[in-house]
């Protein structure tokens, strides 16, 4: 079994009028199987709606399944005794950067994690210390999170979670907010971490290009898994993925076009480079 | 505009007062402050005053960043001053109309005034030398035995550094709102008291509902990173008297001491 394993599982937002009564019921997830390997980086994609981010609650234990099994690190998320151990495990990135920082200095924001852990007050030193190396913010701790970027703050973030010594990192759309340099530095900072610390990296985004370098993809539509392979098989695939309401990269569209119109260039194509010199081949 | 605001604003230097613990700057503030209230004469006063000035100088905090902090409340004490001396009954000295000046009136005001300024600077003092964090720290320290009788300490003491975590934000979130709505024509400029404090409504409106927003996207982080209450929590950064705090107590008792005597021999 991987560090994260999903069985049958469904969730549903029920709406009620005041008087209690169900009024509707949203599905929104639909039967989702996963399986995801120690290690591996993941990345979940999916237009607004699909449900990623309801998945992401759950890996988290902020949601629990409406039916099915969740199990995180070994850990069933339906047992409240387990709810700690499910937190440690899986640390959760959000969108908002300055929403998710506490503290008023960037190291004790970092140590905020390991503090109600209880962890020893020299061991947090180390940690903090280390955690803010690992994303390359060490000059940075004992600045004000207000002064910071939002790719610097989001970063600080990623060393909070690091700081607790997750076995997984779940990020839910962590760029959304950000601009495009901001943006590049979160996920460098993030294929750092799953290459360099081995952590198991769960990407939540709806930007193509930073799906690239992932392990594996995985693409929802209306709550249910309906693709997933390589990024390089996934896509291939530019038709579906449209129907879907999902971009490919534009060199992968753009190979794409090329094709349909007659030039012998491979299926699969993800950057620049590869569609140069497939170019330049012809 | 709305960011000069300031709050006690941290004025970092690496001084002796910097660097003691921020319970022995709230014990001392607090003790100071009692001080100031337990005579009616005006030579213990050189005392208080030589005391806060070799605590201001130790503090290395300009005496002119200090001195600003008193236009806030200049209103306050124009206003005390003004009735003090002219609603006081007592030995008249001047008289017109209605209006008279007793000698009552003019010691009480005198007193008033020194008190009011003297009770600033000190408490500004210690906001000056302490991070907002050392000073929830300290408050949540000293409050500790609160708690046997089930005051939420912890939790206090985590809202206020909370807010003073959010202070900056809300005020640019602020800014932002009024501009984005001064672009589409509203104005907060013009206009009498009423119209100005209308005006504001549309401007807290959506303050309110994106504060609630943060509040509870805050929430979902810090459960995430498995913070449940004060149970079972340990401190990067745990408070810890050193010797310089043994010598500041060393002082305060000192200064106490010779208040009490200069205060029991002196005829004024």
């Amino acid at each position: 079994m991987g560090i994260i394993k999903a069985k049958q599982l469904v969730h549903e937002y029920i709406r009620r009028d005041e008087e209690g009564n169900t009024i509707g019921i949203n599905r929104a997830l639909d039967d989702i199987d996963i399986d995801i390997k120690k290690g591996d980086f993941v990345a979940i994609l999916g237009h607004n709606g699909s449900g990623k981010s309801t998945l992401a609650k759950h890996l988290n234990a902020i949601l629990m399944p409406t039916e099915g099994t969740l199990w995180v690190n070994g850990y069933d998320t339906k047992e409240e005794d387990n709810i700690w151990n499910i937190r440690q495990s899986a640390g959760m990135v959000f969108q908002n950067p300055d929403n998710q920082i506490i503290g008023t200095i960037v190291e004790e924001d970092v140590g905020f994690g390991p503090e109600n852990l209880g962890v020893e007050t020299k061991e947090i030193w180390k940690r903090v210390e280390e955690s803010l190396q690992a994303v390359g913010m060490l000059e940075y701790r004992s600045h004000s999170p207000n002064k910071l970027s939002g790719g610097q703050k989001q970063r600080v973030a990623i060393a909070g979670i690091m700081a607790m010594r997750p076995e997984c990192i779940v990020l839910d759309e962590p760029t959304a907010m950000l601009d495009p340099n901001g943006r590049k530095e979160v996920i460098r900072t993030i294929s750092q971490l799953n290459r360099e610390e081995k952590v198991t990296v769960l990407l939540i985004t709806h930007y193509m290009e930073e799906v690239i370098g992932a392990d594996k993809v995985i693409v929802m539509d209306e709550g249910k898994i309906v693709m997933q392979g390589a990024p390089r098989e996934v896509f291939t695939r530019v038709e579906e993925l449209k129907e879907y309401r999902l971009d490919v990269p534009q060199v992968t569209e753009l190979a794409y076009e090329l094709r349909k119109n007659g030039l012998a260039i491979p299926e699969g194509i993800l950057t620049v480079d590869e569609l140069v010199s497939e170019i330049a081949r012809l | 505009m709305i960011r000069d605001i300031t709050i006690g604003q941290y004025y970092p230097r690496d001084s002796f007062i910097h660097k003691l613990d921020p319970r022995t700057k709230i014990i001392g503030t607090f003790i100071y402050i009692i001080s100031l209230f337990f005579f009616r004469k005006f030579i213990p006063y050189l005392v208080v005053f030589g005391f806060l000035g070799l605590v201001i100088k130790t503090s290395e905090v300009p005496l002119k960043h200090i001195l600003k902090g008193l236009k806030s409340i200049m209103f306050l004490l124009i206003f005390a001053v003004v009735f003090n001396i002219f609603l006081t009954p007592g030995d008249i000295l001047w008289k017109w109309g209605f209006l008279k000046v007793t000698r009552q009136g003019l010691e009480t005001a005198g007193f008033m005034a020194i008190r009011l300024v003297l009770l600033i600077m000190g408490s500004s003092l210690m906001t000056f030398t302490t991070t907002p964090n050392h000073l929830t720290d300290g408050l949540e320290k000293i409050m500790n035995p609160l708690k046997k009788i089930k005051v939420p300490v912890h939790e206090i003491s985590m809202m206020m550094s909370i807010a003073l975590r959010f202070i900056p934000i809300l005020l640019e979130e602020t800014d932002k709102i009024m501009k984005a709505q001064m672009a589409r024509g509203a104005d907060f400029e013009s206009g009498n008291l009423i119209k100005k404090a209308k005006s504001l409504v549309p401007l807290l409106v959506p303050l309110f509902v994106s504060a609630f927003r943060r509040a509870n996207d805050l929430a979902m982080a810090m459960e995430a990173r498995c913070y449940h209450g004060g149970e079972g929590r340990t401190k990067m950064k745990p408070l810890q008297y050193h010797k310089q705090d043994g010598i500041a107590y060393v002082i305060l008792f000192g200064y106490l001491a010779v208040l009490v005597i200069v205060k029991l021999i002196s005829p004024f």
